[in-house]
């Protein structure tokens, strides 16, 4: 049976996954040595059980990618840290001076074009936790992969060689903040 | 002026009893880290990153302002020292507030640079997230306290090189930032001449010039060996750099 990989999208802007994207005729080798069986590329609702290898992108921002990540390290054998929103926070992190009730505010009441009000209904968006925090602040993580966003032969050299039951050395090289 | 001999790192290695062992090691090509040091300005042994292990005494020194003793047994490189060179670099990066991607120096910063010298992967510590203040009042440049590592080099570049000593700390542990005059807006500091020495040795995107976007400035620190050296022999002739 094909390893069964999963990427999921925390609080990030997708970057990382469009350099995953950026793979491109990899992507094609990468099909048939993985199995993709969850991801904002795929349509399944809800993360499933026995994955062997997880890509997280984004920090943690609310409670519900609190909720997720612990489903993910529950379900994962392996879980990487995808990009640096993932392992420091980054840019999903800036927003961590500010109260969550400010942030809500800035973005659904001063920077509303029409129609600015504040989200009644509770349940209407995740409640924000107080800050955004890196994967790890939540759940163990067993690799980094680093970058704003990683770069496709970054990401291309963890999966293969995790693909190949290999733990990724990831030689320092790959090492960039930013 | 006495010459001592000692050993670092196994090696025998002599200097002048007025030189500090940084500067020794320097001589003899073995790197220390530092970050608070730069070339030209007094030194002040505040970052902790070119801590080096004497012999026979467990109390760790920083090079930097540590003079030669005869027959001294100096290390620079231990396990102990790797340790506690990475927990600092970890410790300046969950201080403030450093955001690799949106920074204008970027691939020029010597915090990163730290940072991939120790090879980190992630920070083990609880990141501080403090609430900061950024001063875009001067006419030329700006100042984001958010990227200040406190090492003081700006301070020390106003007062020294440039006389005008607009910089100084305020507040302490935790609030401690840099400030201008009478801890107001940068543009109203009347002492600031703006020459802009404290940006150019600012070792991150902490100060830096108006108009630079994301990794767009790399900082030259050259000019101040230049006026140092010219200070000291009184000429101030531009050395032709080799290579340069």
């Amino acid at each position: 049976m094909k390893p069964r990989v999963a990427s999921v999208w925390l609080s990030g802007c997708s970057g990382c996954h469009m350099s995953f994207l950026d793979l491109d005729e990899r992507l094609i080798e990468l099909a048939d040595m993985a199995e993709l069986v969850y991801s904002p590329f795929v349509d399944i609702k809800h993360f499933p059980r026995d994955v062997d290898v997880a890509l997280v992108e984004g920090a943690v921002s609310n409670v519900e990618n609190e909720e997720m990540a612990h489903i993910i390290r529950r379900n994962s054998k392996f879980v990487l840290s995808f990009g640096d929103c993932a392992t420091t926070g980054n840019i999903s992190a800036m927003r961590n001076q500010f109260s969550a009730g400010e942030i809500v505010r800035r973005s659904y009441v001063e920077l509303a074009d029409d129609a600015s009000v504040l989200p009644l209904e509770p349940t209407s968006i995740a409640q924000l936790m107080p800050s955004a925090v890196p994967l790890h602040a939540i759940i163990k993580v067993d690799a980094f992969l680093h970058g704003c966003p990683p770069s496709p032969d970054q990401i291309w050299f963890a999966l293969s060689e995790l693909m190949a039951g290999r733990i990724p050395d990831l030689p320092t090289a790959y090492l960039k903040y930013g | 002026m006495p010459i001592l001999t000692f050993a670092m790192n196994g090696h025998q290695v002599s200097g002048h009893d007025d030189e500090t062992l940084l500067q020794i090691a320097r001589q003899h090509g073995i790197h220390i880290p530092t970050l608070c040091h730069l070339d030209g300005l007094s030194d002040i042994g505040a970052c902790r990153l070119c801590l080096v292990e004497i012999e026979g005494q467990d109390k760790l020194v920083a090079a930097c302002v540590t003079k030669p003793q005869e027959g001294m047994s100096v290390h620079t490189d231990t396990e102990r020292l790797q340790r506690y060179r990475r927990t600092i670099v970890e410790l300046l990066a969950s201080e403030g507030n450093h955001q690799c991607a949106v920074c204008v120096v970027n691939e020029h910063c010597q915090l990163q640079d730290l940072a991939y010298a120790v090879e980190l992967q992630y920070v083990r510590f609880p990141y501080l997230y403090p609430k900061r203040t950024l001063d875009a009042t001067h006419k030329d440049f700006v100042m984001d306290r958010n990227r200040c590592v406190l090492c003081s080099r700006c301070i020390r570049v106003c007062h020294e090189v440039e006389g005008a000593h607009t910089w100084d700390t305020a507040g302490r542990s935790f609030h401690c930032t840099i400030m201008a005059d009478m801890d107001q807006p940068w543009g109203t500091a009347a002492s600031c001449t703006s020459c802009g020495k404290c940006v150019w040795v600012c070792p991150t995107g902490a100060l830096f010039e108006k108009g630079q976007t994301v990794a767009e400035m790399e900082k030259h620190r050259d000019f101040l060996k230049y006026i140092v050296t010219a200070r000291r022999t009184g000429e101030w002739i531009a050395e032709e750099e080799e290579g340069e």
